[in-house]
């Protein structure tokens, strides 16, 4: 379904990502993991075309999109939730469910969407997406917003990023139902063992390459070993 | 009416057909059609051009509209129109003005509008300023606005003009008694050449006195605008002015702040922010699909919402 060909990507002479061969199957779920700076973000980035690799390709569905826009990847199928969820003034929560859908939906359906992650959605439903609403509620409308597109991949950046570990253990079972709400490969970055435990496979990045892949079982347990022995500290809320 | 009467008429007031309530539809410097109820009342000015409209006190929930139309090109009209809102009446006027010129001279119209609310009165008042027309004759508006609030009074005021205006100098004053509440929200989009000037000054006079004055701007092409606000606290008061515009293109946007605090128990706020649509805005839309050009339409069509 996605497939990564040698991707590489430096920034101010630092090597961010070193040759990444990835290839991730249909319906999956899986965590990309890794340290702080380890290159998560910006392999994430890198599938939505929000940053360009310097050398490498991305192939989706067998077809070649390194080239392609933003908006010509998210209309072949992928979404992005975005760490730091973006603000509007005037757009509301209505809307941007409206526009992420690509149809006209009626405000149950936008209400259904928001109850599935964990919204009482008529309190929510015609705010504003603007600093009144607190990092949770936005990170839940950021999640609403993809889940909505049901795509064939949808990847989410660092969902654990800036919310409190209240609203993140809340956060963790809209994780465990979003298999049955998308219907297609969810791509996570984090940090976060909890989700590490909801998911099918892990792939471990360290300085910029993928170090270990594998189902989530024998992953957990390598990645714990590892972390134990000081090799790979993951925790923190990074930009890697 | 004709066919571009229609549609100037629904631009500015969303009117399709004879509005409900009172009304008084004025078009090239005349009165054309009015239509007065059991509370309001539309009388004709014996010194000078326009209305005196009256609203008996406690009248609930009337709409009272009076549009202005100009399609004659190089008229220059100017038009008094006051507003006497009677104790504890609440109620909606919509106002505004639509100029279609299709020739080379300048059209103008100069809307000179004074409220005076009594004790406990309502007021929403809807102003919306429109051009149109293929003539290089120039579609200027400016509008002044006059507000007295009485005891209790309040009085939200929302003025849009989004369209076709080459010129507009909008001025707007207010005098504020004790427990009044005074809120103004303008929209404004500039394109091309056009120049847009906004004056507020408002007085907190009296105790508890309060505004809140919004203006949402979007300045492209090579359009300038500039934002003057006075906001004067003479009192135990609050004053709350916000001005947050959108830059594109070689546009010029000037915000102006004044505030003045005459009493050491006078809260007065002012907040300014110019910039052009934030890169991670576009992002965001782009990745639900929708490509850079659609993105920005809908930020720019949210912000000015």
């Amino acid at each position: 379904m996605l497939e990564l060909k040698n991707i590489c990507f430096k920034r101010d002479g630092k090597e961010i990502l070193n040759n990444v061969n990835l290839k991730l199957g249909d319906d999956k779920f899986i965590v990309i993991t890794g340290p702080n700076g380890s290159g998560k973000s910006t392999l994430a980035k890198i599938i939505m075309g929000i940053e360009k690799q310097d050398i490498g390709q991305v192939l989706f569905n067998g077809k070649d999109i390194s080239g392609e826009s933003i908006d010509k990847r998210a209309n072949e199928g992928i979404s992005f939730a975005f760490q730091q969820p973006i603000k509007f003034k005037g757009i509301t929560v209505y809307d941007l469910l409206k526009l992420s859908s690509g149809k006209e939906i009626t405000r149950k359906d936008a209400c259904d969407i928001l109850s599935k992650v964990g919204l009482c959605a008529k309190e929510y439903v015609d705010r504003e997406i603007n600093a009144s609403l607190s990092g949770g509620e936005l990170k839940r409308i950021e999640i609403a917003t993809v889940a909505v597109r049901k795509t064939k991949l949808t990847i989410f950046d660092e969902p654990e990023a800036g919310i409190d570990l209240w609203s993140f253990n809340n956060l963790i079972k809209v994780f465990e139902e979003m298999r049955n709400i998308v219907k297609g490969t969810i791509l996570i970055i984090s940090h976060q063992e909890k989700i590490l435990n909801i998911a099918d496979e892990i792939i471990l990045l360290n300085n910029g390459k993928i170090e270990q892949q594998g189902e989530k079982e024998n992953m957990l347990e390598a990645i714990l070993k590892k972390e134990k022995i000081g090799c790979c500290r993951l925790g923190g809320n990074g930009n890697g | 009416m004709d066919k571009i009467d229609k549609v100037l008429l629904k631009e500015i007031a969303n009117i399709d057909e004879t509005p409900k309530g009172a009304y008084n539809i004025r078009k090239n410097g005349y009165g054309i059609e009015r239509q007065v109820t059991e509370n309001v009342s539309i009388v004709t000015k014996k010194d000078k051009s326009g209305i005196d409209v009256y609203v008996k006190e406690n009248t609930k929930f009337e709409f009272i509209h009076i549009p202005v139309i100009i399609t004659e090109s190089g008229l220059n009209d100017v038009v008094y129109n006051d507003f006497y809102i009677g104790k504890n009446a609440d109620v909606v006027i919509i106002a505004g003005c639509g100029i279609h010129n299709d020739h080379h001279k300048d059209s103008k119209h100069d809307g000179i509008h004074r409220f005076f609310l009594e004790e406990g009165a309502r007021v929403k008042y809807i102003e919306k300023h429109y051009g149109e027309g293929a003539g290089t004759g120039k579609k200027i508006l400016n509008p002044i606005t006059e507000i007295t609030l009485k005891k209790g009074s309040y009085l939200e005021m929302e003025s849009i003009q989004l369209k076709g205006v080459d010129s507009t100098i909008r001025e707007t004053k207010g005098i504020l008694e004790s427990n009044t509440n005074l809120v103004i929200s303008e929209k404004i989009m500039t394109h091309g050449t056009q120049i847009a000037k906004t004056i507020f000054d408002v007085e907190l006079n009296g105790e508890n006195a309060s505004t809140h004055v919004t203006s949402r701007s979007v300045a492209t092409e090579n359009s300038v605008q500039e934002f003057k606000s006075n906001v004067v606290g003479n009192t135990v008061c609050f004053g709350h002015v916000e001005c947050d515009a959108i830059i594109k293109d070689k546009a010029r946007v000037i915000a102006i702040p004044e505030i003045i605090a005459n009493n050491v128990e006078a809260n007065l706020v002012h907040e300014a922010a110019i910039g052009k649509i934030a890169g991670e805005q576009i992002t965001k839309l782009m990745t639900l699909g929708l490509n850079e050009k659609q993105a920005e339409e809908q930020i720019i069509q949210g912000f000015l919402r």
